[in-house]
């Protein structure tokens, strides 16, 4: 047990010592990985919603194309992203690379997927329900699509909620878009992955342990949040 | 309805907090280095002192050598600081660079087991090395391309190795970095060239130690490189130029030197101004 | 209202090799018609069919004049918002403006005794309440059919009652009512003619006081005496 006896009581220090290095490393990732969720929810639960009430053609494709990406490697997306904001890149004019803006991008592609494809899986159970209705009332299916997306709004935060828990665990993308440069890019993974290659193993577990800490409690709010939604609206 | 007003600006909130980004535009330059002097700690000592004197910020993203020079070709960053003399002559060459500034130099050491099972001890780094090859003992080398690879490979073959000969179950190419390659060799009790600096930062030693230092072949110099604006225009030239300049100078000469881990000195500058 | 107001040709749903709606004719022209028949007979899909919720795959409908409609289904299905705002719901997609979805929806819900439940949770409501609610959504829209799908099938008789009466209330406001119901009172106590269907095919089509008293079919004969103990 002395393994994890030593980082607990280091987390424990940069916590209650309210290390401002360290704040600034969790505000950092929060920023980083809300907006990227933010993002992905905007663009990822119409996606999702249209997948699972619209008729198109391709649609099954595409069902089967974001179910996939659920498993995008971070690596990968970030290898992509890094050649995109490259200067000698299509996209290097804007000189994003190595910024916090590269790893929202980063961050955005990697979980856009994932909400769309939770998106459609919570619609499409709503949808068998409403069908009939909504579309006795005249609804087109878009205004049904909008309407699902309302009324599983609770439901929907789960699935917002797995995407930030992807984007704000995930190393490989922040690390190669966002350079891990220290007080610019460098958010609690990457500050993980440094402290276990310098060898600090019990102050990179420490930083684990805060990582655990952060995810648990946005859980907790949400899944409160939800309660109350259940309790509030049926 | 009041629900919804309430979730709205909920939204809007995590907006805004996401938005509130450090816009403040501040004066700073991107600088490609390596693993190494990220990791022995020295730019955390160097870097806020010329901030300071400056008002240029530093932004350093750490990698192998190999790839902070690919990193400042696609025009990535402004300055380059890293430590593998062929390449970086190779990059200028191609006319990536501007200049190669030498700036101070380190040594690598041979890291291995206390024990030594291989009897690699010794100042004679290719003696050292053919005992290693001799014994099969277990070697981890980082094979990432990094400077450090790069005098690995070298060593061996002034060692008279001929490695992909020799390669074996005993010859791990793990293709990290400095500090992930260490902690294999750490977990697996292995022989790995290491550059001193790191390995004095590094905490998770386990049973290794020093078993070859202070062959004079052991010098690892670093140098310093403007990237050429020639190739790529948005190269910050003056404060590229500003920090290069420091680095060099008597002043940043001295901070070099002054960086010391456990009173022991780390780089030793050696600028010809 | 003698003419009919829906011609039915022909009209068969066949899914797979089961033909859910064989071949069905009918002329609908009285102004509250219950479907009865066993379980598994069609009446809802025949419902379906003619609310436009299913396509036929043979035959056709015939409406003398275009009705606008509304439909009732055996469970409620609430959005997750107050009451008055699933009643705005239905006129918003008409595209009434939005003082005039709550003026409505107000006045609805006042018809199904729901005004000082407006604010509440619409899902939190008790079935017979949520059915309610869904009348009022598809009262609001002033339908000139109304069509009802066994509206009382999980309401306690209280509730079932309550329902019959706002039934009754929109058929007196001029609405055209076609529904179906396991509850033969029910279908004597508001249907003017019953049409009795069976696998898919019309069996009966009569006046909702011969068929309760002579039939005119064995089938409708055995349907009556099992459902009546």
């Amino acid at each position: 047990m002395h393994e994890f006896n030593e980082p607990l009581v280091t987390a424990w220090q940069l916590v209650a010592g309210a290390d401002a290095r360290l704040a600034d490393i969790v505000l950092l990732s929060l920023r980083v990985s809300l907006t990227a969720t933010l993002i992905a929810c905007v663009a990822g639960m119409p996606i999702g919603a249209l997948l699972a009430v619209g008729r198109f053609p391709g649609r099954r494709t595409l069902i089967v194309l974001f179910n996939g990406l659920m498993g995008l490697p971070p690596v990968v997306v970030g290898l992509l992203i890094y050649l995109l904001l490259s200067r000698a890149g299509p996209l290097g004019q804007f000189g994003l690379l190595f910024s916090p803006s590269a790893m929202v991008i980063a961050q955005a592609v990697l979980v856009t997927p994932i909400v769309a494809a939770l998106t459609r899986q919570v619609i499409a159970d709503e949808w068998t329900e409403y069908r009939e209705q909504l579309r006795s009332l005249g609804a087109s299916r878009s205004r049904a699509a909008a309407t699902l997306l309302w009324d599983g709004r609770f439901s929907l935060l789960t699935s917002a909620l797995a995407g930030f828990g992807r984007a704000i665990a995930e190393v490989g993308a922040v690390m190669i878009v966002g350079g891990n440069i220290d007080g610019v890019t460098r958010v609690m993974t990457t500050t993980i992955a440094l402290e276990t290659s310098k060898g600090d193993l019990p102050l990179a577990l420490a930083l684990g342990f805060i990582l655990i800490a952060v995810v648990l409690a946005l859980n907790a709010v949400a899944y409160a949040l939800r309660g109350w939604a259940e309790r509030h609206w049926g | 309805m009041i629900t919804r007003r309430l979730f709205c600006s909920a939204l809007a909130a995590i907006g805004v907090l996401a938005a509130t980004a450090s816009h403040a535009e501040e004066r700073f330059i991107t600088v490609a280095s390596t693993t190494s002097t990220e990791q022995s700690g020295l730019f955390g000592h160097l870097l806020p002192i010329f901030e300071k004197t400056s008002g240029i910020k530093v932004r350093v993203v750490a990698m192998g050598t190999g790839q902070a020079l690919d990193m400042a070709r696609r025009g990535d960053a402004d300055v380059v600081f890293v430590h593998d003399k062929a390449a970086e002559e190779k990059f200028i060459g191609e006319g990536f660079g501007v200049k190669r500034q030498e700036v101070m130099y380190n040594d690598f050491v041979v890291i291995g087991p206390k024990a030594d099972p291989a009897k690699a001890a010794g100042k004679d780094i290719l003696e050292g090395l053919r005992r290693i090859e001799a014994a099969k003992a277990p070697f981890v080398s980082r094979g990432d391309k990094s400077g450090t690879h790069a005098a690995e490979l070298r060593y061996w073959k002034l060692a008279g190795v001929d490695l992909d000969k020799a390669k074996g179950a005993w010859y791990r190419d793990t293709g990290s970095g400095m500090g992930p390659a260490l902690n294999t060799a750490s977990s697996m009790n292995a022989y790995i060239l290491a550059d001193r600096g790191t390995w004095l930062n590094f905490k998770n030693r386990g049973d290794l130690g020093i078993i070859v230092e202070g062959d004079k072949r052991l010098f690892n110099q670093y140098g310093v490189i403007l990237v050429n604006p020639a190739k790529h225009p948005h190269v910050k030239v003056a404060d590229g130029q500003k920090f290069i300049d420091w680095v060099v100078s008597a002043d940043g000469q001295k901070v070099i030197a002054d960086y010391k881990i456990g009173g022991e000195q780390l780089f030793f500058p050696n600028a010809q101004r | 209202m003698s003419a009919a107001w829906l011609a039915v040709d022909r009209l068969s749903l066949t899914e797979g090799s089961t033909r859910i709606i064989d071949d069905v004719s009918l002329q609908l022209d009285a102004q509250r018609t219950v479907v009865l028949g066993p379980n598994g007979a069609g009446k809802s899909t025949l419902l379906r069919l003619i609310h436009g919720l299913l396509h036929p795959t043979g035959g056709s409908l015939r409406w003398p004049q275009a009705l606008t409609q509304a439909m009732v289904f055996q469970r409620p299905v609430m959005l997750r918002t107050t009451a008055l705002a699933n009643v705005i719901y239905g006129l918003k997609l008409k595209g009434y403006p939005a003082a005039e979805c709550e003026r409505r929806a107000r006045a609805a819900l006042a018809h199904v005794d729901l005004e000082a439940l407006a604010k509440r949770p619409a899902r939190l409501l008790s079935g017979g309440e949520q059915q309610r609610v869904a009348l009022a959504r598809a009262w609001a829209l002033e339908p000139e059919l109304l069509i009802l799908d066994e509206p009382t099938a999980s309401l306690d008789p209280a509730s079932s009652r309550e329902v019959e009466r706002i039934i009754k209330a929109i058929a007196a406001s001029g609405a055209r009512i076609l529904m179906t119901t396991h509850n033969l009172g029910q279908a004597r106590r508001i249907g003017e003619e019953i049409v009795f269907i069976d696998r898919g095919r019309i069996v009966e089509q009569t006046p909702v006081e011969q068929f309760f008293t002579q039939p005119q079919t064995e089938a409708a004969q055995r349907f009556l005496k099992e459902e009546i103990p």
